[in-house]
């Protein structure tokens, strides 16, 4: 899981993920019946989601569910950048969308673990419109008083960074996961400059004071349901007799 | 037109720019500068003035330049951080004091530059998306130009978008497109044409409302036909509980999307 050279994690896949955090058979996905179409002809499209499902077994770039750590529900997503570079389409916007109303009718927090290349350019601009959509879920959400934690992970850059990555109420990110908005190529023609070497990472990010925390894969869990705890009682009364 | 000759009409650097529009529209401009954390992007022209006699709006304008100077000084209308926070600054004091808010799109997108990361630019953009979804104000956005990317849609999370006649709106540029689909950047023609970028295409996508006739001959009479448009419409918004307007703009976001969806 983690690369012997530099330190760094290997990508891992959505299911992956959010089975080696939550508890136990808590793991139930939903919104699961959704699948891409070519609606624009888009050359290349059709083939590209063929080889991704295949070389993947899933349909899209995200799943979404509920799941427990230590007996806390949430609902979450997870992008998976091995399906066309997690690039956001409409499927991957009704999903995410979808779980954020589903969150914000039974008071869940949600849990997002970012990846992407970014807009998915196969689907012109419907695909920029779903960070639009999501956000609107993500303001009812939060407007309704409930939690939303981001887990920025390797690669987090693009929409996806312009949207629902940068909008939770805690970000964490994943230690050195690139995180940004334009490309670093991108950047380095405009800037017409070498840039450091942590440009973009997620150390750079910290830094800059735009996430929370830097958590290692092995304490996630237990950030998490730390998280999930101080959260669990929100608007909840104290009591004085009882101090 | 083929999408390609629209892409280049719009960038044309003979089109009136958006502080054209606003100085054409409104009446007593105050413009208002900064963002009250780092600096003032001068790419977006905000401020204050009349829409019609009592009708006051805060307008918000991307605008890029007119001669190499202002261009330079303006990022050729490539908007920092530091430009969409003062720009949600204005649409917040715009709710507070009850005011509809006008904004004015043409970017190629936001900047790209190192210290737009620096002082994260995805951050400010998803600010201004996720705001703009609980702004209880209406907002009205024009494409007057280019509609680049994010860099347009932190503008654009509207109750009513419109596109001049020959405008674009697009994901990501059709040069970025052509270099990463055929590692070829001059394929900007077929790329603009796959992407589906003219004001007919978002037409037909639901993502705007309405186009506008250009008539740059006649800018005035232009501009009070897009003046009545506008005006129309924030009555129209204006007789809305602050309830049913942001949950019309949710639903028009909500339901733009393509796919197939099996039976569970």
């Amino acid at each position: 899981m983690i690369c012997p050279q530099c330190g760094k994690y290997f990508r891992m896949g959505g299911e992956e993920r959010i089975r080696s955090l939550c508890d136990k058979k808590s793991c139930e996905e939903m919104f699961d019946n959704f699948e891409s179409v070519d609606f624009l002809n888009f050359p290349g499209y059709a083939d590209k989601l063929e080889k991704a499902k295949k070389s993947t077994q899933e349909k899209d770039a995200v799943i979404c569910g509920t799941a427990a750590i230590d007996g806390r529900e949430f609902a979450f997503f997870v992008m998976d950048s091995r399906f066309m570079m997690a690039s956001m389409g409409s499927v991957l916007g009704e999903k995410i969308t979808s779980i954020f109303e589903y969150a914000t009718d039974n008071s869940l927090p949600v849990i997002g673990f970012t990846a992407s290349g970014g807009a998915r350019m196969q689907e012109g601009i419907v695909s920029l419109m779903q960070m639009a959509k999501v956000s609107g879920a993500v303001k009812r959400h939060s407007n309704a008083g409930n939690l939303y934690i981001t887990v920025l992970t390797d690669p987090t850059t693009g929409g996806c960074t312009a949207s629902f990555a940068m909008q939770g109420d805690i970000i964490l990110a994943e230690p050195k996961a690139l995180i940004g908005f334009a490309g670093r190529r991108v950047v380095e023609q405009t800037t017409k400059s070498k840039l450091p070497d942590n440009f973009q990472s997620a150390e750079f990010l910290l830094e800059h004071g735009f996430v929370d925390a830097i958590v290692p894969r092995e304490k996630l869990r237990a950030t998490l349901s730390n998280l999930l705890n101080i959260h669990s009682n929100i608007g909840g009364k104290f009591d004085y007799d009882s101090i | 037109m083929t999408p390609y000759e629209k892409l280049r009409t719009a960038r044309a650097s003979t089109r009136p720019t958006g502080s054209d529009y606003v100085c054409e529209i409104f009446k007593d401009i105050i413009e208002l500068h900064g963002d009250r954390r780092y600096g003032d992007d001068v790419a977006i022209f905000g401020g204050i003035g009349y829409l019609d006699e009592d009708m006051p709006a805060t307008f918000l304008a991307i605008d890029k330049g007119k001669d190499l100077e202002s261009r330079i000084a303006r990022n050729f209308g490539c908007p920092k951080p530091e430009g969409y926070r003062k720009a949600l600054r204005l649409m917040k004091q715009a709710e507070k004091f009850h005011r509809p808010i006008v904004c004015f799109v043409d970017t190629l997108g936001a900047f790209c530059g190192a210290e737009a990361e620096e002082r994260g630019q995805g951050q400010a953009i998803a600010e201004n998306i996720l705001e703009m979804m609980g702004l209880k104000t209406p907002i009205i956005t024009i494409v007057i130009g280019e509609g680049g990317s994010g860099g347009a849609l932190a503008l654009a999370t509207a109750d009513r978008v419109y596109m001049l006649e020959n405008a674009v709106y697009s994901v990501i540029s059709p040069e970025g497109c052509a270099s990463i689909l055929w590692k070829d950047s001059n394929k900007v023609a077929d790329a603009a044409a796959c992407l589906k970028i003219t004001a007919g295409d978002m037409r037909e996508f639901k993502v705007i409302e309405g186009i506008i006739t250009e008539d740059f001959e006649h800018f005035n009479k232009m501009c009070n036909s897009i003046r009545h448009q506008i005006k129309k419409d924030v009555c129209a918004l204006s007789e809305l509980s602050e309830q049913s307007l942001l949950d019309n703009r949710y639903n028009r976001f909500r339901r733009i999307g393509f796919f197939e969806k099996s039976e569970e």
